[in-house]
């Protein structure tokens, strides 16, 4: 029962870290219908900039707060300089220029931070075991992590609900010439559309950091995954990029702890432990194309 | 056709074309037969990126799980080596028609939606079957195999470098062949009209699912074709030849070459070959050391591309008479 | 006008990075590694080994100034054969070295060492297939065949009576080797095995609780470059440090310890090389390299030191004189060079026999994290694919 539960949080705090990255994505896309490969390097870009602020200030939670404005800085600048322009253009055009500037990011952040990863500490007040239930030790960490995505879910859903620029946020996702009929400011609020979901991933990729570790390419292996996520949940709904991460990674987790034993019951053993991972890896694959068959935008996405 | 050989575009793709056929003789006559071996590669995936435009220029298809047929007629191949079938013969036509079958069972799965979710749903597609050639460890897993090539029984010998790519190259002029006839054909027609509104399309009678899930047929055998030749052309397949980050390459320089446009992809695929090998060199000369950093400025030249050149390197080669 | 320009421009690009061939008056090495991306700080410790190892020569072999072309791979394996064919058919070097990987070195073998002729030296990567079927003359390795090291920590943990190992490693084609490797020896109760995914997972943390739930007496581990960063951080996270201690194969080395740092304490490894090895050349090595570089070199650096020694001891036994490739190849075979870490053999498939090593990961007295010696888990090993080899 406490394995179970242990799973169950592993599985939560995975798809809350995955939302934070797939939230800014499923904005963006939504709203201003940009495909934006380098997603993955502004989650990249915040977990280096926090690494660099923590040394600076000597603090993790300092180091963590500082780069979160920097990130929005960051994301406004490639907004006005590139993603500007290619609002207009059609899919594969914003395939290219944000695939080009993934290659420019790696190598930006190879010649300035160097090509060994960098480790950022868990800050030692986390640095324990948490007793979620008596006799049952869950990692401080992840637990603070499960409590500080899970307000950030709270905060976005608030701010997507129940205010005026989420309000105009939700219009623009459904119907962006409207909104711009109707004399919102569109250049503002993309701007700061972006930025946001720049702040999101930065986030995402610092609490990412002391459980894994920043290095080079580090969002390009999961950006396909944040695609899936907001593919599955419905491009522009946030609730949809919720509920699809939290899927994912229950079924991640599952997947990785209940599938070799499954398959070892009419499988040989050998044959079960290799086709396991497989399995597993194809698995949130197998999810989305099923889902898109049974609903071809998505669980929650805007019918066209 | 002279017309045509007096636009600047004309004259290029000529001239190119001729550089091509001649290049053995050329890296014989001066010693570079590295260059042949890249030449060998250009070819090889101007088939790969014409069978891409297909679907995706002339289609308006952003398929991201091209890779995968690249793959499967590369692993057909390698299995049926492995396996003690060295004929090409009975190898290339499996290889290409495994290709087209995958294409046909995709299609009927993926047609049924657009845009974005198009494209994720051949990405997983693709992946899905990247990770089932990762797991065939009886055929190396991803360290991938080490295979002969294909014999063609006294007709030609692959192992010779300048046969071997004398054949890619005669199968790209083919390629480009079929597809002037593809695009100006009836077929191609309802294709691009139905890129611009499919609504329009099916308004006017046309079963526009059947006509996309043909033209992704042909495409993916194609694709697979441009795998066979891959696969030969190293004597290894190895499951990173169909990793997503193929795919995107691959469309790169389908985007980069010009879409939609007959010579588009394989201007494109020596671009992006060309940039690889002489960046790198080019910025050591304007400060030693910095050649390292050539993703650098490769990555910013493709954001460039897309900004300013929007058809590509065939829109810079002057404007189109038609069309 | 701009069709040929274009043309113009094209052909001008292409003569230009395909620079003509310089004379043959220099020994030159071809070194291919992953210089960019993810795990570029391993080919960056193995540049900074090479540039060492050519000081140490004194830029000269036999007399012939060393030209050494650096090549990226970028982890992928076209990519590294497609620079292999470079370096043997563009800039005709004399050796190619390096290959991290063992699918870019299975990529590659074919073209440096059958179509080009050119012998291949491995600075690290081991497969079974080039160990067994697919050995050649033109092939040696200064590192050792993959399932070498795990089989020498599955021999250490029998002699230190462990009981239970729960053995967790990534899910492609040397992880599963490592894994094989260390069951191959072990003799205590395997108390779960796990493939994780290769290579996007980043979190362990179901894996993790499995081991908490299981109870074993060790978890044995292959997880190489960022990924081992990214398992002992988390396995200290989960309390598990305290309960289930952890042996592992390249997993934590010198390039990796700055990033764990203290977290590592206390692990127990095995390699073929340990940088407290007491040999001369070995004193010698670590010192210069530590001075230069402000960090302790790792096992890949060595091997790749190594590798560029046993080229100059060939060169030099034949005064510089490399157009015999047969007399080339018998020299190389001798391995008549002081390596790093002591003297070794070749066995008949040009893999070395040598001794591997159990360390200990320890602070120094500078506070920097290293790894120590404790053991020796086997004495003159021998990969278990020699047999498979046709060569005697």
């Amino acid at each position: 029962m406490d394995y179970l539960l242990i799973q169950t949080l592993n599985g939560v705090q995975l798809g809350l870290l995955m939302f934070l990255l797939a939230a800014g994505l499923t904005l963006t896309f939504g709203i201003m219908d940009l495909v934006n490969l380098a997603h993955g390097s502004l989650y990249m870009m915040g977990a280096y900039l926090a690494w660099t602020f923590i040394g600076w200030t000597d603090s993790f939670v300092l180091g963590v707060l500082l780069s979160l404005p920097a990130t929005f800085l960051l994301g406004v600048v490639v907004e006005a300089v590139v993603m500007r322009r290619l609002y207009a253009r059609d899919h594969l055009d914003q395939v290219l220029a944000t695939f080009g500037l993934i290659l420019f990011f790696n190598e930006l952040v190879r010649a300035v931070w160097g090509p060994a990863g960098k480790s950022i500490a868990v800050p030692a007040f986390l640095g324990h075991t948490v007793e979620i239930l008596p006799g049952v030790p869950y990692p401080a960490y992840r637990f603070a992590l499960i409590v500080a995505g899970g307000v950030v879910a709270i905060l976005l859903a608030w701010l997507v609900t129940r205010t005026r620029m989420g309000m105009v946020i939700r219009a623009g996702a459904s119907n962006r010439r409207m909104i711009a009929a109707l004399g919102v400011n569109i250049e503002l609020l993309f701007s700061l559309v972006f930025g946001l979901g720049a702040v999101f991933a930065g986030l995402a990729g610092v609490m990412a950091a002391p459980i894994a570790s920043v290095k080079i390419g580090m969002g390009d292996d999961i950006l396909i995954l944040a695609f899936v996520i907001i593919v599955i949940g419905g491009i522009g709904s946030i609730k949809g990029a919720f509920v699809a991460a939290m899927m994912v990674g229950q079924i991640d987790i599952f997947g990785r702890t209940y599938l070799p034993d499954l398959l070892k019951t009419f499988l040989s053993p050998a044959a079960a432990s290799g086709a396991a991972p497989a399995l597993s890896q194809m698995m949130v694959y197998i999810v989305m194309a099923g889902v898109l068959v049974w609903r071809p935008t998505g669980l929650f996405g805007q019918r066209s | 056709m002279t017309g045509a050989l007096r636009t600047p575009r004309g004259l290029a793709t000529a001239l190119l074309l001729v550089l091509f056929a001649a290049l053995p003789l050329l890296t014989q006559a001066f010693d570079q037969r590295y260059l042949l071996s890249i030449g060998t590669r250009i070819v090889i995936w101007s088939i790969a990126a014409v069978s891409l435009n297909m679907i995706l220029g002339y289609g308006g298809l952003v398929s991201f799980g091209h890779a995968a047929f690249f793959g499967i007629g590369g692993y057909a191949v390698g299995i049926l080596s492995a396996s003690g079938v060295p004929d090409g013969w009975v190898q290339w036509p499996v290889a290409i028609l495994a290709a087209a079958a995958w294409a046909a069972l995709i299609g009927a799965l993926s047609l049924r939606t657009r845009g974005v979710y198009f494209i994720m749903i051949t990405l997983a597609f693709a992946q899905l079957v990247y990770y089932v050639a990762a797991s065939l460890e009886v055929y190396g897993g991803d360290d991938g195999l080490n295979i002969g090539r294909s014999r063609f029984s006294g007709l030609i010998d692959l192992r010779d470098k300048a046969s071997f790519y004398w054949l890619c190259f005669a199968l790209l002029v083919a390629t480009l062949w079929f597809c002037s006839r593809f695009a100006v054909s009836r077929f191609g027609f309802v294709l691009r009209g139905a890129r611009s509104n499919d609504q329009r399309m099916t308004a006017l009678g046309f079963p526009v699912f059947q006509y996309r899930l043909a033209a992704l047929v042909i495409s993916g055998a194609f694709g697979g074709l441009a795998g066979v030749l891959l696969a030969n052309e190293g004597a290894y397949v190895s499951p990173a030849m169909m990793s997503w980050v193929k795919s995107g390459d691959l469309i790169v320089i389908v985007v980069l070459g010009g879409m939609g446009t007959l010579f588009g992809p394989v201007y494109g695929a020596i671009a992006f070959f060309v940039l690889e090998e002489s960046l790198k060199p080019l910025m050591d000369l304007v400060h030693k050391g910095w050649g390292e950093y050539w993703q650098i400025v490769f990555g910013p030249m493709l954001v460039l591309v897309a900004l300013y050149a929007k058809g590509g390197i065939d829109s810079l080669l002057g404007r189109r008479r038609h069309g | 006008m701009k069709g040929i320009l274009f043309g113009t421009a094209t052909i001008a690009a292409l003569a230009f990075g395909l620079q003509p061939v310089a004379a043959q008056q220099s020994i030159k090495i071809g070194f291919v590694s992953t210089f960019s991306g993810s795990q570029a700080a391993i080919g960056e410790d193995m540049r900074r080994s090479v540039d060492l190892a050519v000081e140490h020569l004194g830029g000269k072999i036999a007399g012939k100034k060393i030209e050494i072309v650096y090549e990226d791979d970028q982890f992928k394996p076209d990519v590294g054969k497609a620079r292999s064919e470079k370096l043997v058919q563009q800039d005709k070097v004399n050796f190619v070295a390096g290959y991290i990987w063992s699918n870019v070195l299975l990529a590659s073998l074919k073209t440096v060492t059958d179509e080009g002729d050119t012998i291949l030296i491995s600075a690290n990567a081991g497969p079974s297939q080039i160990a067994g079927e697919l050995c050649n003359k033109n092939f040696f390795s200064t590192s050792w065949q993959n399932d070498q090291t795990p089989m020498a920590m599955g021999e250490y943990l029998n002699t230190k009576g462990v009981k239970s190992l729960y053995v967790v490693g990534p899910n492609y084609a040397a992880g599963k080797d490592m894994l094989a490797g260390v069951k191959r020896t072990y003799k205590g109760t395997i108390a779960g095995e796990d493939y994780t995914k290769w290579p996007d997972q980043l979190d362990f943390s179901a894996e993790l609780t499995k081991i908490a739930a299981a109870k074993p007496g060790g978890i044995f581990i292959f997880y190489p470059g960022a990924h081992g960063v990214q398992f002992v951080k988390q396995w200290v996270q989960a309390g598990l440090n305290k309960t289930v201690p952890l042996y592992q194969v390249f997993s934590i080395d010198a390039i990796t310890l700055p990033q764990q740092g203290e977290l590592a304490l206390g692990t127990l490894g095995a390699q073929e090389w340990v940088n407290d090895l007491p040999n001369e050349q070995n004193k010698k090595y670590v010192a210069d390299f530590k001075k230069k570089y402000k960090v302790y070199p790792s096992y890949y650096g060595a091997q790749s030191y190594d590798a560029i020694m046993l080229i100059a001891s060939a060169a030099e036994a034949l005064k510089g004189d490399l157009s015999d490739k047969a007399k080339v190849r018998a020299e190389m075979k001798k391995a008549n060079f002081k390596s790093l870490r002591g003297d070794f053999k070749f066995g008949n498939n040009n893999f070395p026999i040598e001794n591997f090593y159990i360390q200990e990961t320890v602070k120094d007295a500078e506070g920097m994290m290293t790894v120590k010696t404790i053991a020796t888990a086997v004495k003159a090993g021998q990969d278990p694919y020699h047999d498979k080899c046709a060569m005697k």
